[in-house]
This record gives structure tokens, sequence and C-alpha cells, in this order.
């Protein structure tokens, strides 16, 4: 994933002040690590899908707001988020699906293994893999598209009222 | 003892909530209300549900972000109170008898630390041994009520469809050259697209 | 009995944003305050005197679980109802941003003016 972007090289000044891209640039890796510490330890630990996916999706919209939207675009464009969206959305229907092989919708169909390890509990780290994902993408996208369709509506109303 | 802290913290929210309803400024209201929502997150914490407090504090956070980032950049300014007396009137006296009948109500629920747990209670003592997880809420997330979680991806799903159709740009009226290069998002393909439209 | 009561009462005070309040934004804000009192009521309901969060740890035994851990159905279900939450946010927000596109304002008495 995202972890060290080079932006010390790019020509035009975007985002905000130096100070906050270094601390930014320090931060972001661990905002990262923590948020996929959260989603794959979900079964174990507090957590899950949606907390961790939100935890990746604030440290998307942290580069957005640091850096500018066009490194954050290069990290995921919002087509890219609309991809993971769905396929993580069709492959959470389709894993729940298999459970009609074995007997009934969303069973929990793999060996549940020995508790308290990392892959243990079946399915549900898988689910939580996926949901972790589609929820990232979708706030991502979601705030993409409120922060850049809204500044394009305020030099919109900026242009109106000039010529007015 | 938790329940003195609850009540404690339960008033700074409420007086919080008054600062986010009646001040003018709309950047300190929408701040308001993060302050509400950081308390809901630590009462979370205290009545041991960690996994709602860490999702809580995080949504909080992008609630803040997307209301300061989309709304308040493109208008700040307070809007003067044309005082519609009927609105407030009518709802100050529903919220009294609300009020009075919630009280009336409350006094019929299981007292506070004392839920009753029939179903629960199963949850708690089978969960691990049938689905092999050792976070209960993971597996009445994923596995007992899987359903409602399926419900909830739909939701979202949905939500953020209705954004982005809200939103689109096709359908609306016509753009023209420096439109589309301000946005800065389109595909090579759309941008050709709308010089097309515009040579038309 | 106080606790939920004064839930409620935070219920009632994000109801009177939405209704009296002429600002979109600040209708916005009253549903989130609604949201949030709404979930808390949910969790009050579930505690559990001494309560601990229910999740297991190597160095617990069952009994202390099922004796002391907390209701789980109710996290369970706030926690989808929380990202909903932000997803309606979020929609909400861009149906806002819509119509200052259009009427140039988030005043809501003017919007209907104008719309007359």
């Amino acid at each position: 994933m995202a972890t060290k972007p080079d932006l010390a090289s790019s020509q035009q000044p975007t985002g905000m002040t130096p100070i906050v891209k270094t601390v930014v640039r320090f931060a972001i890796g661990i905002i990262f690590m923590f948020g996929w510490y959260i989603i794959i330890y979900g079964h174990l630990t507090p957590g899950g899908g949606f907390a961790g996916g939100t935890i990746l999706a604030c440290g998307y919209v942290i580069l957005t707001l640091a850096f500018g939207k066009e490194l954050a675009l290069r990290k995921m464009s919002d087509m890219a988020a609309s991809i993971i969206d769905n396929t993580c959305a069709l492959l959470f229907v389709t894993v729940a699906m298999i459970g009609f092989a074995f007997g009934a919708f969303f069973l929990n169909f793999p060996p549940h293994g020995t508790p308290f390890n990392l892959v243990s509990a079946g399915v549900i780290p898988l689910y939580n893999i996926l949901i972790g994902l589609k929820v990232t993408s979708s706030l991502f996208a979601i705030f993409l598209a409120l922060s850049i369709f809204g500044r394009f509506v305020s030099k919109l109303v900026d242009e109106a009222e000039e010529e007015e | 003892m938790i329940e003195t802290y609850l009540i404690a913290l339960l008033i700074f929210m409420i007086v919080g909530s008054i600062i986010a309803i009646e001040t003018k400024n709309l950047l300190s209201s929408v701040i308001s209300c993060g302050i509400v929502g950081a308390a809901v997150s630590i009462a979370f914490l205290m009545l041991a549900a960690p996994d709602i407090a860490i999702t809580q504090v995080v949504v909080e956070i992008l609630v803040l972000v997307i209301l300061i980032r989309a709304t308040i950049v493109i208008d700040n300014t307070a809007i003067e109170a044309h005082w519609d007396t009927f609105a407030v009137v009518s709802s100050l006296i529903f919220f009294g008898l609300f009020l009075v009948f919630a009280f009336l109500a409350v006094q019929d629920l299981p007292r506070f630390g004392h839920p009753l747990m029939r179903v629960s209670q199963q949850y708690l003592e089978t969960g691990l041994q049938k689905t092999g997880a050792a976070n209960i809420v993971a597996s009445v997330v994923l596995d007992f009520r899987a359903y409602d979680t399926l419900g909830e991806a739909t939701v979202i799903f949905v939500s953020i469809l209705g954004a982005f159709v809200i939103l689109r740009r096709r359908g609306r009226k016509r753009r023209t050259e420096a439109d589309v290069e301000k946005v800065g998002i389109l595909s090579e393909e759309e941008i050709r697209e709308h010089n097309g439209d515009i040579r038309e | 009995m106080i606790l939920y009561f004064l839930t409620l009462v935070l219920f009632v005070m994000g109801v009177y944003c939405l209704i009296a309040k002429k600002n979109i934004i600040k209708k916005i804000i009253g549903l989130t305050i609604t949201d949030y009192a709404i979930n808390l009521f949910i969790i009050l309901i579930g505690y559990r005197a001494n309560g601990i969060a229910p999740i297991m740890f190597k160095n617990m035994t069952m009994q202390e679980l099922t004796e002391r851990g907390v209701d789980p159905l109710p996290q369970a279900l706030v926690l989808t109802s929380i990202v909903i939450g932000l997803g309606v946010l979020s929609m909400m927000t861009a149906i806002c941003l819509r119509l200052y596109e259009k009427y140039k304002t988030f005043d809501m008495s003017e919007i209907n003016r104008l719309k007359g």
C-alpha cells in the first residue's frame, strides 16, 4: 500500500505547508499498518472490517488533504476505487453463496482451526478483509467525489458572480 | 461509580449539542458536533464496547472532514434567523410531551446494569465453539447475523451510488473546455468527447 | 433511569435542530446528533454491571466470559448502524451540494421562496 510519497520532487506546490507534509510522511505508514492490523486481527482483538476500513479511508483522506488530489488519485484513482468496491461486494456474496454447497447460506464452512490463532474461525477473517476493502474504497470514493465536485461547484458559483 | 461518570459525560454531550445547535458560526457548530461524537466514543469505551469505540472515533473524524471540506469551504455565511414561531413553539410542545412520556416509559425498561440476555447468553456461551472466533462481536456480525452485514453492505453501496448519481457530470448543462480542464479527473477520452461537443 | 432519560434529551436536541433550524448544514448536524443518541441508548441497554468486553483472551476462563461479558448483540447492530450513518450523511451532503449549485444558498426558507 501507499507508504512513501515522493512529493519532494513534485514541481507545482499543492496541498498544505511543509510541516504538515513532513508529519504526514512519517505518520502515513503507521496509519496504514494500523488499519491493516485492525482488519486482519478482527476476529481476535477489538476491531474488524468496518473499523479498519474506515481507518484506511482516513489514511487516503489525509494523503488527499496534505498533498493535493493528484497524489491520492495516483495511489487509488476514482475508477479503481469503484472497481474494488464492486468486486468486494460481489466476492462477499459469492463466498456466502459457496455455503450453499455445504448446506446453508452464510455457512461457516471451512474448518475452524484452533482458537486464538491468526488463521482460525473459518471464513470470518476473509469476510473481514473483503468488508474492509469495500468500506475503504467506497468511503474514499465518496470523499473524492464530494470534495472535488464541491470545488467545482464553488468555482462555477464564483464565475457566475464575477459575470454578474 | 460508572453511572456517575456517564451522567457527567452525557451532560457534557448535551451542552455540546446545545452549542452546536445554537451558535451562529457554522464552523464552530460542526466542531461542537465533533465534540459530541468524541464524548460518545468515550462512553462506548466505558461501557465495555471497544469495537464500537474504535469505529465511532474514526467515523466521527470522517464526518468532520466531509462536512468541513465539502460544505463549509463553499459557503460559511451565518443565516439570519427568520424566527419561525409556529415551528419552534409546536416542536417545543411536542418535545415536552415526548419527554414526559419517555420518562414514564423508561421506568419499564430493564434497570441499568441488568440487561435481558436470553439470546445473547447463548451467543456468549457457544460463540467460541461454533465459530472459532475469540471476538464474540465479530462472530455475531459475520456468522450468526451475517444477513444484517449483507444488508449494511447493500445500504452503503446504494448510498455511494446515489451520491455519484446526484453529483454526476453527464446529463447536465454543457461544459466549456476550460471547465473540463478545471475538474482534472476526467480521462483522456472524456476530454476528447467534451471537445467534440464543443466543436459541434 | 436518569441515564436513559438524558440520552433521550440528547435525541430531542437533535430532532429540534432538524425541525426548527433553517440552515441545511445545521439540519445535517441535527441528524448526526440524533444518530449518536440512538446508538448510545442501544449500547446502554446492553450493559451489564461490572461487565467486561465480550472478547475471549487466552488467560480467561469460559465461565468468566459468560458471567461478566456484556451483551454482544446490540454492539453488533450498532457497529453496522454507525457506518450506515456515514453513508447517509455523505448522500445528504451530495444533495446539499446540488441544491447549492441550483439556488446559490444553504438557507431552507430562501430555497422554498425561490421555488414558489
